[in-house]
């Protein structure tokens, strides 16, 4: 995949330019495009930033002033050992470290760099709530040591959105509510921009009835998605709508609503209706 | 309009959440911070001999570490050393690390390392070295099921007629033992602290289902004032019970940061997890039931037994909603525990209520078999809508109403009930179903709302939202109230600045932070009518309150084009804001019924005869849980509860090695827990209930609910499937060769 | 974690070397085992050669069939079309195992060096004789479900976790490694792991410091019938409890060369030679199928909580024969 090939896809959307007239009519219809972009966004988010900048960020700014106590206690050798310096990207901004070589690329953003998007689940590779995109591909940021870096372009979760445009996939994930606690989020929400382009170059998976058979800008089958995104538990259970997000993004599909209200009518009907099951009532023998 | 209760609204948390910018406890920026690393024992039973920090101190970037040895004293008021007769006054028995050498539980903590960096800490812990005094754990509950004992031996369970005469008398029984593993919740964040001092007040990021329980704990473990600690806790990454009490952590992060006067952060690393916030407590069941022909229940007797740790009398409450269940004159249920070397369970979604009605609802399988009767059939016969050990009416329940459209949204009458009858190709299809039961509780709660007159609402309380969508539902029932659109309203939550809520615990979060804020813009309403009526062109000065709404700014004489500006209305009387702090309490009408959410839950599974993989292809939840808020996020609660409940059924177990009394799969990659190829379809209905007895709101919990009869629904399809009944889960593929 | 040295390697031979010259240094290619492992504190190299941006990367044909550079990455190696066209065996392998973030992580020559998953193993709390040679084996009478029915000792019954290899084993594969000297061996690939015997703590043939660079495949006539079945406990993203790699060439109606070897099993992938001859020259029938998986099992000893695995494994068999011929089983 061509370094930063996602990024491209995404500067192009902003303006529109470089979308193919189906992907217009398919972010047209997905409201996540233009004018009627910018309504879904509205409509559902616009407020909100103010809502969860207003507190917190305070808090966080007021922290910044914590004085630190005449009594505190430092590290007698407080020295790096095996310091390996390292220049790498992290969201387009090059940053230049000087890291513990034990330091794992996770640890990196969030404890050196302040990018606390990315998730520590279980720092084991077992998770996926740490995937990031390197070069354009998702990776998990637990298992890759900071050291490694070298050169590497690293996109997160915060480096998605333009200012308060949303990706096309944060914005679905929001809309088919492809999340509850929000901790596996960032990472389902990379590793789906980076299955974007693995079904674009026509990557196979698991599921894939005959890997012989080859194509390019593959739609995914649900069970693809499931199967692409198995690497990122979700212990709410959001998947359902973590795939019905990937696919209106991925292929323009829309999943049918699964929950509904019982009208008056149908409950009527309903206990109007005898038998449950007449082949249960059968009397020969059944065990 | 601005109309918004039962319509769908995203999350408000929602750009947050997409964009990282989410904060969960241990993501603060907090300058000067160190790092602790947990070491934790390597035993399971015994005394620390030795333990040895000469090395790890020694470490580059260490700052120091703390063992029992250093630990500060006085002790914490409670510890598990205390005998139970010094402990009978104090109500938090949680354990507490590093007081005494005594070890409980095999990966208990028994000292903190201090580092400049996380890394410089994790290695340092490696360099701790204790010795021990070792005796043998005892941590298997199946092999002590004689050593069972009630909490409390003064009550015993008490039987409602005479459930073993009519056992023996009755024409058709079943009897059967179910079992259940051990349990871990595995939010995906690990649970973890800041914590930081400014002279005697105290301040901790925590990950928490509530504040102000973690605050009591802080302020009872350092002999300070509540008011000197606060608490925030925003966002949670998941909790499911397992930040209901006060873990051992906060504290321990808390007296770390004292000690070094710096801040301090402690993160659990994910096998600390298993021991250090509880888990579903081991349980063994046997139920036995007995029916006349027509398939009536004559008698229940449902025996339970879970175990707990050694220090802790943790009863797993799973008899208590069987026992109401069904119309059956005669029962007797009991749930004892047995003292294990393990560290203490914990509320684990739908505690005590989907073990049990596993065993319940297979058992109700087995019956249906045995009558040769429908199992969907079965229970509408033994329908209540009394609960039979108190008679009192239920407030509402839709029950029968939910397992009718179910069946028919599930197509149940295609159902053959033969074992082993229906497949899809080479796999056999099965088709269960069971039904779901969960309380409608209300707790206190209080709220603040604050309305301005710049047209906006502020609103806030201490209440927790671990995922369920409390953020955007609270917005949701202020902005309806306030007659504002939802933009205009701000919530928070997750700070003990804000007026105390409970628990975000048991699914009854809306009902009571819910009716806080409901209570509270309805008082809101009343002053500004007072307002209004002080003005000579009032509209209301004949109206009741009731007669009035809150509507796109205004307040409105219902059924008339009259109102006022209220913001102008409040610019007029130099008002910047109205605030109300409101505290709403469980109404006395509550205790003349009997009250409680439903549900009906069916699915079907496909399994590989060859193989014995299971999968759950289709499940529907139809859900009598009042009146419905948000049917998105309600959905997505009932889709979570299905999803739990295929973990449960089909892949969950913590794996106990016993003669070390330790866990052995404390990682994601042997506790497995569902990825996203192991959901299918997953639908939802919801029959509403009007119920204004449970609350004001109508609305009755429904996070624990969508869960709890979806293992045994499981289990009944996979006996339906392959003939096979599994009675011990999860029902993993080698159970079924 | 313990403090360690970390160097990038610019060429094989040299990498080679610096780690020849240290007992406690380590290559590091993917990382997705070894990082993991050194959180755990079971790996504690003193010194660490990152050998990720060797040259060593390629896919190519060659005059006998393909040569997978060892650095390549396991998702690449997975979707190259001529390892799809070719030895799809090897793609969907490859494609059954971890996640597709590992899969973009870990490399091929990583991969063969995947250590195992026992508990036991993982728990420094623990004896194992894997990772503390003469402290016992945890698992021999402890929680042994997922663990070995064939080819253990009282030493060791820890199995080897992976995919890829098992379809490297059926396809005859052989493995290019590097030596401090600067040149090649080649290692047949089934010698290329261990029994665990009583030095289970070798998990493989390597001396300290061979670097593998590539993994050289001939070309075969099993694309068209050959299957990887991979049973495990969840539906993805889980090791396998018995995974089978089956691959047949056939003559007219009878069955002309046939693989069949059994992942999750053994110390190593377990290609059963018996079980293939019995397949030899017989028709396709379902009969022949069962009567090649009694052969692959009848050595199986299982231990107190894996007995399922034999019929399991006998079961993953035919189910994995069956789906090689496409359902064409009479």
């Amino acid at each position: 995949m061509d370094d930063n090939q996602e990024q491209q896809d995404f500067d192009g959307m902003e303006d529109g330019s470089h979308l193919s007239a189906d992907e217009e009519r398919l972010l047209g219809e997905l409201g996540l495009f233009g004018a009627t972009r910018r309504e879904f966004l509205g409509q559902s988010t616009a407020a909100v930033l103010g809502t969860f900048a207003f507190g917190l960020l305070a808090q966080e700014e007021a922290l910044a002033q914590l004085a630190p106590s005449p009594g505190a206690s430092m590290a007698p050798t407080p020295r790096l050992e095996n310091a390996v310096r390292v220049l790498l990207k992290i969201n387009g901004a090059p940053q230049r470290l000087e890291v513990d070589s034990r330091m794992a690329l996770l640890d990196l953003l969030r404890e050196r760099v302040g990018l606390t998007g990315t998730k520590k689940g279980c720092d084991q590779g077992q998770c996926g709530a740490c995937t990031v995109m390197v070069d354009g591909r998702r990776v998990l940021s637990c298992l890759t040591l900071a050291a490694s870096c070298e050169g590497k372009d690293v996109t997160t979760i915060e480096g998605l959105a333009k200012g308060d445009q949303l990706h096309p996939m944060q914005a679905a994930f929001i809309k088919h509510d492809g999340f509850q606690c929000g901790y596996c989020t960032p990472g389902q929400i990379c590793s789906a921009v980076a299955l974007l382009q693995e079904a674009r170059n026509g990557d196979a998976s698991h599921v894939t009835a005959d890997v012989r058979a080859r194509g390019r800008n593959i739609n995914l089958s649900e069970e693809e998605i499931k199967e692409r995104m198995s690497g990122n538990i979700c212990r709410c259970g959001a998947y359902p709508g973590i795939v019905a997000a990937i696919k209106e993004v991925q292929s323009g599909t829309r999943t049918a609503q699964t929950w509904e209200f019982a009208s008056d009518e149908r409950i009527a009907l309903a206990m109007n209706d005898g038998a449950i099951n007449d082949g249960g009532r059968r009397t020969d023998e059944i065990i | 309009m601005a109309r918004y209760i039962g319509k769908e609204m995203s999350r408000v948390d929602g750009f947050a959440k997409v964009t990282g910018r989410a904060k969960y406890a241990a993501e603060f920026k907090v300058p000067n911070l160190a790092y602790g690393f947990i070491v934790t024992s390597t035993i399971g039973k015994g005394t620390i001999r030795s333990i040895d920090t000469t090395e790890a101190s020694r470490a580059p970037g260490v700052i120091g570490v703390l063992t029992h040895e250093n630990y500060p004293k006085p002790a914490p008021p409670a510890a598990p050393e205390l005998k139970p007769e010094e402990n009978r006054n104090v109500r938090d028995k949680s354990f507490r690390a590093l007081v005494s050498n005594q070890i409980f539980f095999n990966m208990q903590p028994i000292a903190l390392v201090l580092a400049e960096s996380f890394e410089q800490a994790r290695y340092a812990a490696r360099l701790v070295r204790a010795t021990y005094n070792e005796e043998k754990p005892m941590t298997d509950l199946e092999s002590s099921l004689d050593k069972a004992r009630l909490a409390n031996p003064s009550r015993p369970p008490r039987p409602r007629g005479n459930p073993t005469e009519a056992f023996a008398a009755a024409p058709v029984k079943v009897e059967a033992e179910y079992t259940i593993p051990i349990e871990h919740h595995n939010p995906m964040e690990p649970h973890g602290a800041i914590a930081f001092w400014e002279g005697d007040k105290l301040t901790v990021f925590d990950k928490s289902q509530g504040v102000y329980v973690v605050r009591q704990h802080l302020a009872t473990s350092f002999h300070i004032p509540p008011e000197n600690v606060q608490v925030i806790s925003p966002f949670v990454g998941g909790a499911f019970g397992s930040a209901l009490r006060p873990n051992y952590y906060p504290a321990l992060t808390a007296m770390a940061a004292r000690v070094i006067q710096r801040p301090v952060k402690v993160v659990y690393t994910r096998q600390q997890m298993f021991t250090g916030h509880g888990y579903r407590p081991h349980t063994w069941q046997k139920v036995s039931l007995a029916a006349e022909r027509s398939g009536k229940l004559t008698a229940l007797i449902h025996d339970s037994k879970n175990n707990s740790s050694s220090f802790e009398d943790y009863v797993e409450n799973t008899t208590g909603m069987p026992r109401t269940l069904y119309a059956c004159p005669n029962a007797l249920t009991s749930a004892q525990f047995v003292h294990t070397d393990m560290s203490t369970p914990a509320p684990m979604r739908a505690p005590g209520a989907v073990s049990g009605m596993f065993a319940l609802e297979c058992a109700m399988d087995e019956l249906a078999y045995a009558l040769q009767i429908d199992p969907l059939e079965l229970r509408l016969i033994n329908f209540t809508d009394v609960d039979p050990d108190s008679g009192k009416p239920y407030s509402s329940k839709a029950l029968r109403e939910c397992y009718r459209l179910g069946a028919e949204k599930f197509g149940w009458s295609k159902r053959n009930p033969e074992p082993r009858s229906m497949r899809d190709g080479r796999l056999l299809v099965g088709w269960g179903m069971a039904t779901g039961i969960w309380g409608a509780f209300q707790q206190p709660a209080s709220a603040r709302v604050a309305l301005k007159s710049d047209g906006t609402a502020h609103v806030s309380s201490a209440t927790a939202d671990i995922g369920p969508g409390t953020y955007t539902v609270m917005t949701l029932i202020a902005a309806e109230y306030l007659g504002l659109n939802a933009e205009k309203v701000k919530f928070e939550l997750g700070d003990t600045r804000f007026p105390r809520a409970p628990v975000q615990g048991g699914s009854f979060t809306t009902a009571s932070v819910g009716s806080a804020i409901y209570e509270a813009a309805q008082n809101i309403r009343q002053k500004l009518m007072d307002l209004a009526n002080k003005e000579a062109s009032s509209p209301f000065k004949t109206a009741k309150i009731e007669d009035t709404e809150l509507l796109d700014g205004k307040l409105v004489l219902k059924g008339s084009s009259q109102s006022v500006d209220i913001f102008a209305l409040m610019r007029r009387n130099n008002l910047p804001e109205l605030v109300d702090v409101h505290e709403a309490r469980p109404s006395r009408e509550r205790e003349k019924y009997a009250t409680g959410a439903h549900g009906a839950q069916f699915v079907e599974v496909k399994v590989d005869p060859a193989t014995g993989v299971v999968q759950v292809t289709r499940a529907i939840e139809v859900t009598a849980c009042g009146k419905i808020m948000n049917p998105k996020t309600s959905h997505s609660q009932e889709i979570g509860g299905v999803v739990w409940g295929i973990g449960m059924a089909l892949q969950e177990a913590t794996e106990v090695d016993h003669r070390y009394g330790r866990i052995m799969n404390p990682n994601l990659q042997h506790y497995h827990v569902p990825v996203s190829a192991d959901i299918h379809e997953i639908e939802t209905m919801f029959v509403e209930e009007d119920d204004k007895v449970v609350n004001p709101l109508g609305v009755k919990g429904m996070g624990e609910l969508g869960m709890v009869g979806i293992p045994a629904a499981i289990a009944n399809a996979v006996f339906h499937a392959t003939g096979k009944r599994i009675r011990d889960l999860p029902i993993t593929p080698d159970k079924l060769l | 974690m313990k403090s360690f040295k970390y160097s990038v390697a610019k060429e094989p031979t040299g990498a080679a070397r610096t780690v020849s010259a240290n007992p406690t240094a380590k290559f590091l290619a993917g990382g997705t085992n070894l990082v993991d492992l050194m959180k755990e504190y079971v790996e504690r190299p003193s010194e660490v050669v990152d050998v990720s941006r060797l040259n060593l990367a390629q896919i190519r044909e060659t005059s006998n069939g393909i040569s997978i550079g060892a650095l390549a990455k396991n998702s690449d190696t997975a979707n190259h079309p001529l390892v799809r066209q070719n030895y799809p065996l090897l793609s969907m392998a490859i494609l059954a195992g971890a996640s597709a973030q590992l899969r973009n992580m870990a490399t091929n020559g990583g991969n063969l060096m995947q250590r195992t998953r026992c508990q036991y193993f993982y728990d420094t709390a623990m004896p194992c004789n894997k990772r503390e040679p003469g402290s016992g084996c945890g698992a021999l009478e402890g929680l042994n479900r997922i663990h070995a029915i064939l080819g253990h000792s009282e030493n060791c019954v820890a199995t080897y976790p992976g995919d890829m290899a098992n379809a490297l084993y059926a396809l005859d594969a052989t493995i290019r490694v590097r030596g401090t000297n600067g040149r090649d061996r080649l290692i047949p690939v089934q010698d290329f792991h261990r029994l665990p015997g009583d030095t289970p703590q070798k998990d493989n043939n390597l001396a300290h410091g061979e670097l593998i660079v590539a993994i050289e495949i001939p070309r075969n006539n099993f694309a068209a019938k050959s299957y990887y079945l991979k049973v495990r406990d969840r539906a993805s993203y889980a090791f396998a409890l018995v995974s089978v790699a089956a691959a047949l060439e056939m003559r007219g109606d009878a069955i002309e060369r046939a693989r069949v070897v059994l992942g999750s099993v053994a110390h190593k992938p377990w290609r059963s030679v018996e079980a293939e001859r019995v397949l030899i020259g017989k028709p396709v029938t379902v009969e022949t199928f069962e009567a090649s998986a009694e052969a692959a099992l009848k050595d199986a000893k299982p231990l107190e909580h894996n007995g399922y695995k034999v019929e399991l494994g006998k079961r993953s068999i035919v189910l994995a024969l069956q789906r090689a011929m496409s359902g064409e089983v009479a």
